[in-house]
C-alpha cells in the first residue's frame, strides 16, 4: 500500500524532473545556440527559453505536482479507510 | 512635492506600516518565534516567502547584472527560480512533515548525531552572514543616494527597524511584514517597468515588450540592441560569451543552492499542512515569477536608454542623474580623447577598474580620478552595475514619483531578507547550539529569551557589516550558494530519499563538499586572483559554479562512506517512513 504510494510518488517526481532539465538547461542552455536560429516575434527562441520561458515552466510544473500530489494522497487516504473497514 | 520629499513620504509610510504589523503580530512562544505557529495560509507564506527569497540583490542588482552580461546573465534568472521547482518536489513536503524547528534539526535527528548537526550550524551561520552582508550594501546605497543621509546613518535606521519587528515579532511579524514588502516591492519594480516598455515599445506588458519593436520603427528592440552592442565592441546583446559547460554549472550551483538555503527552507515550516508546503512553495515562485520574468525586459531596456542618452554626449549637458551617480561615486567619466563628449564601449576606463577620486574638478567639471585611464581602448565611462535599476526611472526620464516608489521597493527588499536570515541564525543558535546541543535543560521560556539576544546580536553583526562593509561582499555570493548546493541540499536529499545513508557518510559528504568548495573558491577568489580565468580552472568551471561539482562529490563520497559503516538504527528508517507517508 505504502509502496505502491511512494512508487507513484517517484514517478512523478522523475517525469516532472525531465521536464525541468529539458527547459532549462536543455533549451535554455545545451540547446539554446541551435534553437537561436528560430525566431517568434523580435525573441530567439533559445534567448527566450533562457530568460522567460524557463520560467513560466517552472512554475507550471509546481502546480501540476501539487495537482497530481493532491490527487495521489486523496486516493491513498481512501484505500486506508477502505482497508480499515474491510 | 519635489523627489527628495516624496521619497521621504514614501519611505516613512512603508516604515510605519512595518512597525504597526510588527506591533500587532507579536511572539508568545517558541512555536510562534521559530515558525509562526504553523498557522500561516499557504498564499500568505507565498508572498512573504518571495519576499524573503527576493533580496537587494535580485531587487537592485540583477537586471543591471544583466544588462551588461546579456545572454550570460540568464544563469541568475533560471538559477534563482529553477531551485523552487526542487524545493517543491524534493524537500518542502517532507520537511514540513517532519514538523520541527530548523534544518540543522532534521539533519541532527535524521543522521542522530550531534556533529552532524553543528556541521550543519556552521554551514547556515555561513552562509546566511554572507547574504546579511550584501542586504545591508543595499541599505546604504539607497540612502545615501535618494535620502542624502550619511550611509552609517541609513545603516542604522535599517538596523532599529529589523531589530523592532525581528525580535518582538520573531517569525510570526517577520513573516506578516514581509507580505507588505513583498506588495511594496513588487509595485516599485512593475510600475516603472511598465512605463518603460510603453515608453519604448509601445507595449504595456514588459515580458511581451523587450520581444516588441521600438517606437515607430520596425526594427526590434533586441535586434537593434545586438547591432549596437556589437558596433561598440562588446559581444552581441542576445549571445553567450561563457562556454555552456561553465553556464551549465554556474545556473545548477544556483538552483541547487537555493533549494539549500536555510533561510528559504524553513518558510516552508510555517504552514498549516504537509499539502499546503507544496502549495506554498508554488504560490512563492508565483510571486517570484512576477519580478523575475520582469527583470530581463528591465534590462534590455535599461541598457539600449544608457547608451542612448550618454553616448555622444556633451559633459556638461549630460543629464542630471549622469552627476548625481558621479557625486557618489558610482559613475566616473575620464575624458581620454579630450573633446568634451561622453564615449561608452567595450573595454575598461581606468586602471584598476574601480574609480578613486580626488578631491579636483577637470576641464569639464567632471571628478577626477587619481587612477590612470586604461589606454588600450576608448571607453571613457565606469559604471557600476549595481545602479541601474536604481537609475534606470531617472534615465527614462519618468516623473518623481515613480523615483520615490523604487527607493521604498529597494528598502523593502533589503529589510525582508535581512531579517528572514537574521531569524534563522537567532533560531539555529538558540534552538540546536544551546537547547539541543550544550544546554539541554532550559525552559521554553529561556529558550525564547535567548532567541531574542542572539537575533539582537545576529542585527549589531549585521550592522557592523554595513557600516564597514568588507570588500569581498560580491565574491562571497558564489560561497553562499555553493556551500548550499555542496552542504545542506545532499544532506536533506539524501536524508528523504535515502535510508540507507548513515551519519558517518553523512558527515564526510558534508564535510568535503564544505571543504574542496571552499578551498576552490578561495583560491580563485581570494588567494591566486590572477590565475582566475578558464585554463586554469578545473574542466573549465568557474568558482562561482563550483558548488556543483562540490555537491557532486559530496553525494558519491556520503554513498561510498556508508558502505563501510553500519546501516542506520531501526528508528531512523521508521521516522524517514513516516516523513514520507501523506
Amino acid at each position: 500500500m505504502y509502496k505502491d504510494y511512494w512508487r507513484s510518488n517517484l514517478k512523478i517526481l522523475s517525469i516532472l524532473l525531465t521536464v525541468w532539465f529539458f527547459v532549462s538547461f536543455g533549451f535554455g542552455i545545451i540547446f539554446s545556440d541551435f534553437l537561436d536560429q528560430f525566431k517568434i516575434s523580435g525573441f530567439k527562441i533559445g534567448f527566450w527559453f533562457a530568460q522567460q520561458g524557463s520560467i513560466y515552466f517552472f512554475v507550471f510544473l509546481i502546480f501540476i505536482y501539487v495537482y497530481l500530489m493532491n490527487k495521489l494522497d486523496k486516493s491513498y487516504k481512501e484505500k486506508m479507510n477502505k482497508n480499515k473497514l474491510d | 512635492m519635489d523627489t527628495q520629499s516624496l521619497t521621504y513620504l514614501f519611505v516613512g509610510l512603508s516604515f510605519s506600516l512595518y512597525i504597526g504589523i510588527a506591533i500587532w503580530s507579536r511572539a508568545s512562544s517558541t512555536n510562534d518565534f521559530y515558525i509562526a505557529g504553523k498557522g500561516v495560509h499557504p498564499i500568505a507564506n507565498g508572498m512573504a516567502t518571495a519576499a524573503d527569497w527576493m533580496s537587494a540583490a535580485s531587487f537592485i542588482s540583477m537586471a543591471g547584472l544583466i544588462a551588461f552580461l546579456g545572454k550570460d546573465g540568464s544563469v541568475y534568472l533560471m538559477g534563482w527560480t529553477g531551485g523552487y521547482v526542487l524545493l517543491a518536489l524534493l524537500l518542502a513536503p517532507y520537511l514540513r512533515k517532519f514538523g520541527q524547528y530548523t534544518v540543522p534539526d532534521f539533519i541532527g535527528t535524521r543522521y542522530y548525531s550531534n556533529l552532524a548537526r553543528l556541521v550543519a550550524v556552521i554551514c547556515l551561520i555561513f552562509i546566511s552572514f554572507t547574504y546579511v552582508a550584501g542586504q545591508m550594501r543595499g541599505v546604504g546605497i539607497v540612502f545615501s543616494r535618494f535620502l542624502e543621509v550619511d550611509i552609517n546613518l541609513g545603516v542604522i535606521i535599517g538596523m532599529c527597524i529589523v531589530f523592532f519587528y525581528a525580535v518582538l515579532g520573531g517569525m510570526k511579524g517577520i513573516t506578516y511584514t514581509q507580505v507588505a514588502q513583498y506588495c511594496v516591492l513588487i509595485f516599485a519594480y512593475l510600475v516603472p517597468a511598465i512605463f518603460i516598455s510603453i515608453l519604448m515599445t509601445g507595449n504595456p506588458i514588459p515580458q511581451f515588450g523587450f520581444g516588441d519593436t521600438l517606437v515607430n520603427t520596425d526594427t526590434y528592440l533586441l535586434d537593434k540592441l545586438d547591432k549596437v552592442t556589437v558596433e561598440l565592441g562588446f559581444n552581441a546583446y542576445t549571445e553567450n560569451t561563457k562556454t555552456n559547460i561553465d553556464i551549465f554549472c554556474i545556473t545548477a550551483a544556483l538552483m541547487f543552492g537555493t533549494a539549500g538555503l536555510p533561510h528559504v527552507i524553513v518558510r516552508f515550516f510555517t504552514v498549516p499542512k504537509v499539502s499546503d508546503a507544496r502549495k506554498s512553495a508554488g504560490y512563492a515562485l508565483v510571486f517570484i515569477a512576477i519580478l523575475y520574468s520582469t527583470a530581463p525586459a528591465v534590462s534590455a531596456f535599461a541598457r539600449m536608454n544608457f547608451i542612448d542618452s550618454v553616448q555622444e554626449v556633451n559633459y556638461q549637458e549630460a543629464p542630471s542623474w549622469f552627476r548625481n551617480w558621479e557625486n557618489i561615486g558610482l559613475i566616473a567619466w575620464k575624458d581620454k580623447n579630450e573633446d568634451g563628449l561622453i564615449q561608452y564601449s567595450a573595454g575598461n576606463a581606468l586602471e584598476g577598474i574601480k574609480p578613486d577620486f580626488s578631491n579636483e574638478k577637470g576641464v569639464s567639471g567632471e571628478r577626477v580620478t587619481i587612477n590612470d585611464p586604461d589606454m588600450t581602448n576608448d571607453n571613457e565611462v565606469y559604471i557600476d552595475r549595481d545602479i541601474m535599476v536604481l537609475a534606470n526611472p531617472e534615465i527614462a526620464r519618468l516623473p518623481g514619483w515613480v523615483v520615490a516608489l523604487v527607493a521604498a521597493g529597494a528598502l523593502a527588499a533589503a529589510l525582508s531578507t535581512a531579517a528572514g536570515l537574521l531569524l534563522v541564525i537567532s533560531a539555529s543558535i538558540s534552538h540546536d547550539l544551546l537547547k539541543k546541543t550544550f544546554m539541554p535543560k532550559i525552559t521554553e521560556k529561556q529558550e525564547l529569551f535567548y532567541a531574542r539576544c542572539s537575533a539582537a546580536v545576529a542585527i549589531l553583526i549585521a550592522g557592523l557589516f554595513g557600516i564597514y562593509p568588507p570588500g569581498f561582499v560580491a565574491q562571497v555570493v558564489a560561497f553562499a550558494f555553493g556551500l548550499a548546493a555542496a552542504t545542506i541540499f545532499p544532506a536533506l536529499l539524501m536524508g528523504i530519499f535515502y535510508k540507507r545513508l548513515n551519519k558517518e557518510g553523512a558527515i564526510a559528504g558534508m564535510i568535503s563538499g564544505l571543504v574542496i568548495t571552499s578551498a576552490y573558491i578561495i583560491n580563485f577568489k581570494f588567494l591566486n586572483i590572477d590565475l582566475n580565468s578558464s585554463e586554469y580552472w578545473f574542466l573549465g568551471v568557474s568558482p562561482e559554479g563550483f558548488g556543483f561539482i562540490g555537491m557532486i562529490l559530496n553525494f558519491s563520497i556520503a554513498i561510498l562512506v556508508s558502505f563501510f559503516y553500519a546501516r542506520p538504527p531501526k528508528n531512523v528508517y521508521l521516522m524517514v517512513d513516516q516523513i514520507r507517508e501523506p
